[in-house]
Order: structure tokens, then C-alpha cells, then sequence
């Protein structure tokens, strides 16, 4: 008993020296610089983007009527979607103690964090005036009116900074006992006082422990109902348009299980190659890379029941113009964003039936790459055939992405790579200290 | 290991977050109060014009009705800004030689316009229409002030969202007769409200004015 506690004492500061040594002294510096310096170019390339469009307008999309919500709306609600699996992993599986979430939280709450930046900042930009955003929020202003509440508009602004606040909050108070940790082991002055400063004073006395968990617990309480209520809200925005193919009562469930499933995708991508660049493949090990793999599955299983569902409502109410809708995207112009759907979320992903897949870091980095594609799909898919043929033929229309706004989204996922790689080089990536719980309490049930 | 902070850090921490704290509320106190500041409303800000043109001589003084100068005020969405031959039926007699008015002389002669400053200007994406407004009876004066009193123009108020709805949530109060709606001082028809309060809702009734789809974005916003 005495020997399993001494291994347990030693192991643990293994573990926390392992994760702390990674902001101290990064142990791939140049792969990481290789990828900053790709990430730049996509975020100069965002900045190029967003100047041609403040300058020229909204018009150098290819969004216009009957297709006026192109690329913008389905990249915030991708984004949004990839978002919400941070939370579920992180505050969820807190809640349900189940431990081995320990090794994953960290950088799926990160991932969280800037994609829901990410997402925010697509509303404001597909704004005919975007430097009137904050016209959104409800504030005492000499217009005498509130914002319109009934307009989605308005609760995209109301979920997104919701969501975002609580996911910083969240991320951040998770972190600190980390950046305490980091900092007593950092030699050189300016990481000491960089991460004295963010560590806000953390002694790790019970009093500390006590509120933090408390705090911890609290935020993440308040966090998993986000994620039901924040993407049920973007699948009603669909249903407040009398729109064909927007009306199935499957929506919200359909889209927060859709967000959860692209979102662990993204976070299984994001498992597999920081282990493999970190050297982390004892602390992410197969089994962490078997349980992403089951939950990306169990999620990808239920969506298919969103597609099954909602191709059942349309048949079960007969309704001419949904029945059309339905028909139109089996076979009509938007064919290909319908079956690229159904084959990038569901077909490669019943290879993770197996364990012996789901343990093969780049088989499941793939199916995940194929999930995240798929996912994408869908969105492109049920926002343009619903709206490209809608009840009247004279409003019929083609939608084409223009030039800006692919280059936008090339952009925009520069925007998520630089945060997120400044993360990865100058924060703790793995929660060192509730893997050491973990470990702990490993030890005691064994 | 040596301490990395001093012993005052921790004070200086919480002082520098108290600090953002108040600014953060100082700049929202800061940003209500410029709004209806003067400096962003221009209300009072005489606008530099190129011939110094006084509103209190020709309309206080000389009794000249709005419409003389500002033609299309009935007709048209614009009110109109006045064409030099407006100025020449005048001072083509009157202090023909006066310098200040040289640039209205020239003006004629070259065929060129005086480049008027606009002082009411709403933004462009607010469709305003003079016609409607005099043809129902809303007085000059609400919008442009005592403009008999102004030497030189300045904007009366603040055009704010707000000071429209202020009227076209209550049309009946803003409502006069159409045919005084040139009329400056209103004094003795604001002295006795209740001689005139039924005026307004009749007024209402007669035109047609339905005020619960008065304040709809389009009516303004098209």
C-alpha cells in the first residue's frame, strides 16, 4: 500500500514535469514554426479578405436573393457546431466524473474558445453595415428601440457571447492551478512573471482547492445547458424562415448532436497530432484515442437518426413543396453537398466498429477529417436547397460562393490556428494536475 | 528560489482590474454622453455657408414665407435648396452692389450654383419625404426651429432615431393645419392645449394615419 502511494507521489511529478516542460522548453520548435508561419498566411489572408469586403461590401459574395445566407451562416454555425464538443468533453464529463476526460479537456476547451470566436465573428461580418454590430445589444441607445428580438439576428449575438464568456471563464479557471505549476518550475524571468501574473497568486492551499473547485464546478454546470440551448437556438433560426425544409420539430436535437459529432471529430484531429508532435502518447494513450473514437461513433449514429428523422417528416406530412425540397436534394443541383454529407459522416465512420481502427491514430485522424468535411456539407447543404427553390418559381436562383468568400474561410480558419498554436507553445495543453488525480485515485481503487 | 513578485504586486493587480473596471463603465457613461452631445448631434453648429444668409432677417424681419426659397417642399421628397434666380428676384433690385451678396452675382452670371451646406441631413439609409409631412400638417418648426431667430442657421435638433418616433408614435400631438404649417411661433396654440386637443385625433381619423404601423421599420427604413 505504502509502495503504490510513493509510485503514485513519483509518477505524478513525472506527469506534471512532462506537461510543464512543454511551455518551458517546447520540444519541436521547428515543425511548430513551420505551422505558425502557414497560419499567418491564413490569417493575412483573413485580413485581406475582410478589408476587400468592409471596403467593396457585402456584394463581393455570391450570396444574394433567393440564396442570402451563403458561405457566412453555414461556416458560423460549422464553427459554432466544432465548438460545442470542447464543452461537452470538458464540462459534462466533469460533472459525470468520468476521469479520463482529464488527459483531453484542456485543448478541446481551447478549441472551444477560438472556434466560437471564430463563429462570432461571421454574423458581424455578413452585416450590411458590420461597424453597426453592437446595434444588436439590447443598451439605452437614442434610437428608441430595442433590437428586433424576433430576428435570429439578434440571438446569434445572445448565444454567441453567452457561450463565449462562459468557455473563457471556463477555460481559464481550469487552467490556473496549471500556470501556478509552470510558473514555480520556470527559470527565466519573464515566463515567471508572465505566468506569476495569469497564475493570480495560486498557492495550492486547501482554501484554493476548495473555491476553485467550487468555481470549477459551478461554471461547468452552467456550460453543459449552454450547448443545448446555443445550438437549438441556430437550428430554430432555420425554423423562423417559412422556408421548405427548414420545419422538421428535429431540428434542435438533430443540431446539437450534428455540433457534438463535427466537434469531436475536430477534437480526435487535434488529439492525434498534438501526441504525436508533443510526445504525449502516454498521456493521450489508445485508450483516450478508443473512447474518442466510440464517442465520435455514438454521436455520428445519432445524427444519422437526425437525417433519417427529418427525411421522415417530410414523407410522414406529405406537404408538396417539402416533398420537393427532399427530392431536390437526392438529385438536384445541390446533389453532391447531400451525398458528400451522407458519405463523409457515415460511411468511413463505420469503421470505428472496430477497436483496432479506432486505436490507429492516422486511420482515425482520417475518419475525423472525413467527419468534419461531411459536416460541413450538411450545413452548405440545408441552408442553400432549401433556399435556392423555394415556394415560388420565379424566385428560383443558382448560389455560387464568390472567390471572397472561400478566401474568407481560408482565412478564418487562420483565424482558429494562430490562437490555438500560441496556445499549444505557451500553455499547458494536458490538465497536468487532474491527471494526476486521476492517477491517484487509479491507484487507491486498484 | 527567490520571490518573483513584491510584496505590493498583489495591490497593484487588483488596482490595474478596478481601474479597467471603472474605465470600462466610464467609457460607456463617456460614449451616452457624447451621443447626445452637441459635438455629435451638431445641434447649434452654424454651418459655414458661402454667402452668410440669415434666416432671422428674411423670414422674422421681412415676413418671407418657407416656400418662397424652398420650392419643392410641398411636392417632393426635398425641400430644395434655393436657386440663384430665387435670391436675383430680390437683389437683382436690392443691394446689387452689396459685396457680401458677390458671390451670388457671380454665381448668376457664371451659371454655376452657390454650393449651400446642408444643416438637416439625415443619413442615407432613412427615406424622409417632405410632401407627406407639410401635406398633413407637420409645422416647419417642429423639425427646424425657430429658424426666424437664427442670423445664421444652425440644426434646432438633435435628428436622432428617436426624435421621429417621438412623433410617429403620437401623430395626433404633432398634427396642425396645413395651411399655417409655415407658422413660426405656435405659442398661443400650444397656450391652450385643450382647445386643440381633439384637432390632432380627428386629424388622425380623417387622414387615414393608422399610429400602430407608424413606428414599422419600413416606413423609414426601405
Amino acid at each position: 500500500m505504502k509502495d503504490a502511494a510513493s509510485t503514485t507521489v513519483v509518477r505524478s511529478e513525472t506527469v506534471s514535469e512532462e506537461i510543464t516542460r512543454i511551455p518551458l522548453g517546447f520540444p519541436n520548435p521547428r515543425a511548430w514554426w513551420l505551422l505558425f508561419a502557414f497560419a499567418l498566411l491564413l490569417l493575412a489572408t483573413f485580413i485581406i479578405s475582410v478589408a476587400v469586403l468592409f471596403f467593396y461590401g457585402v456584394g463581393v459574395w455570391g450570396n444574394n436573393i433567393p440564396v442570402n445566407w451563403g458561405l457566412a451562416i453555414a461556416n458560423y454555425i460549422w464553427f459554432l457546431g466544432i465548438g460545442h464538443a470542447g464543452t461537452l468533453i470538458s464540462a459534462m464529463l466533469l460533472l459525470v466524473r468520468a476521469h479520463w476526460r482529464s488527459s483531453l479537456n484542456r485543448f478541446a476547451e481551447a478549441m472551444t474558445l477560438f472556434a466560437v470566436i471564430c463563429a462570432g465573428l461571421y454574423p458581424i461580418l455578413h452585416l450590411g453595415r458590420p461597424w453597426y454590430f453592437y446595434w444588436m445589444a439590447p443598451y439605452p441607445n437614442t434610437m428608441d428601440i430595442w433590437p428586433q428580438f424576433k430576428s435570429p439576428l439578434a440571438w446569434d449575438f445572445v448565444a454567441v457571447l453567452t457561450y463565449l464568456t462562459v468557455s473563457a471563464l471556463f477555460w481559464y479557471i481550469g487552467i490556473v492551478p496549471d500556470l501556478a505549476a509552470v510558473r514555480d518550475r520556470a527559470s527565466k524571468r519573464w515566463q515567471q512573471v508572465f505566468y506569476g501574473l495569469f497564475a493570480l497568486g495560486w498557492r495550492g492551499s486547501a482554501h484554493h482547492w476548495a473555491r476553485w473547485r467550487q468555481s470549477y464546478r459551478l461554471t461547468a454546470a452552467i456550460a453543459v445547458p449552454l450547448v443545448v440551448s446555443v445550438h437549438s437556438e441556430v437550428s430554430l433560426l432555420f425554423a423562423a424562415g417559412p422556408i421548405p425544409g427548414w420545419a422538421s420539430t428535429v431540428f434542435p436535437p438533430y443540431f446539437v448532436l450534428g455540433a457534438a459529432f463535427s466537434g469531436f471529430a475536430v477534437v480526435a484531429m487535434i488529439a492525434v497530432v498534438l501526441r504525436h508532435a508533443l510526445g504525449l502518447e502516454d498521456l493521450v494513450s489508445e485508450r483516450h484515442l478508443d473512447l474518442l473514437g466510440k464517442f465520435l461513433l455514438a454521436t455520428g449514429l445519432m445524427t444519422a437518426y437526425g437525417y433519417f428523422a427529418e427525411a421522415f417528416d417530410v414523407l410522414y406530412s406529405g406537404e408538396k413543396q417539402e416533398m420537393d425540397t427532399l427530392f431536390d436534394r437526392f438529385s438536384g443541383a445541390y446533389a453532391w453537398s447531400y451525398w458528400g454529407a451522407i458519405v463523409g459522416n457515415f460511411v468511413p465512420l463505420q469503421l470505428l466498429w472496430w477497436r483496432r481502427v479506432r486505436v490507429q491514430p492516422i486511420l482515425l485522424f482520417l475518419i475525423a477529417l472525413a467527419v468534419a468535411v461531411g459536416m460541413w456539407l450538411e450545413r452548405y447543404m440545408l441552408l442553400v436547397t432549401s433556399l435556392y427553390r423555394d415556394w415560388l418559381v420565379s424566385s428560383w436562383g443558382i448560389y455560387h460562393a464568390s472567390f471572397w468568400e472561400w478566401s474568407l474561410f481560408a482565412g478564418m480558419l487562420g483565424v482558429f490556428l494562430v490562437p490555438f498554436l500560441l496556445f499549444v507553445r505557451f500553455l499547458p495543453v494536458i490538465s497536468s494536475f487532474e491527471v494526476v488525480e486521476t492517477l491517484f485515485e487509479e491507484d487507491r481503487h486498484a | 528560489m527567490s520571490q518573483i513578485f513584491t510584496a505590493s504586486a498583489d495591490t497593484r493587480l487588483r488596482t490595474v482590474l478596478l481601474a479597467i473596471f471603472f474605465a470600462l463603465i466610464a467609457g460607456g457613461l463617456f460614449a451616452g454622453g457624447y451621443m447626445d452631445s452637441s459635438y455629435a448631434t451638431l445641434v447649434g453648429w452654424v454651418q459655414n455657408q458661402p454667402v452668410p444668409f440669415s434666416h432671422e432677417h428674411h423670414v422674422g424681419g421681412l415676413g418671407i414665407d418657407c416656400r418662397y426659397c424652398h420650392t419643392t417642399v410641398e411636392t417632393s421628397k426635398h425641400a430644395g435648396l434655393p436657386a440663384t434666380h430665387i435670391c436675383m428676384t430680390c437683389h437683382s433690385q436690392l443691394w446689387t452692389g452689396a459685396p457680401m451678396l458677390a458671390p451670388v452675382r457671380e454665381s448668376l452670371a457664371s451659371g454655376k450654383p452657390i454650393a449651400w451646406q446642408r444643416v438637416a441631413r439625415l443619413p442615407d439609409y432613412v427615406y424622409f419625404d417632405h410632401a407627406i409631412h407639410i401635406a398633413r400638417g407637420v409645422p416647419c418648426v417642429s423639425c427646424h426651429g425657430r429658424v426666424d431667430k437664427m442670423p445664421l442657421m444652425a440644426r434646432a435638433v438633435a435628428l436622432q432615431m428617436q426624435f421621429c418616433l417621438g412623433c410617429h408614435r403620437n401623430p395626433a400631438a404633432a398634427l396642425h393645419p396645413p395651411d399655417q404649417v409655415t407658422r413660426m411661433d405656435w405659442s398661443d396654440w400650444n397656450k391652450h392645449p385643450e382647445t386643440h386637443k381633439l384637432y390632432g385625433q380627428l386629424m388622425v381619423k380623417t387622414y387615414g394615419i393608422e399610429p400602430a404601423k407608424l413606428d414599422d421599420c419600413n416606413i423609414c427604413h426601405r
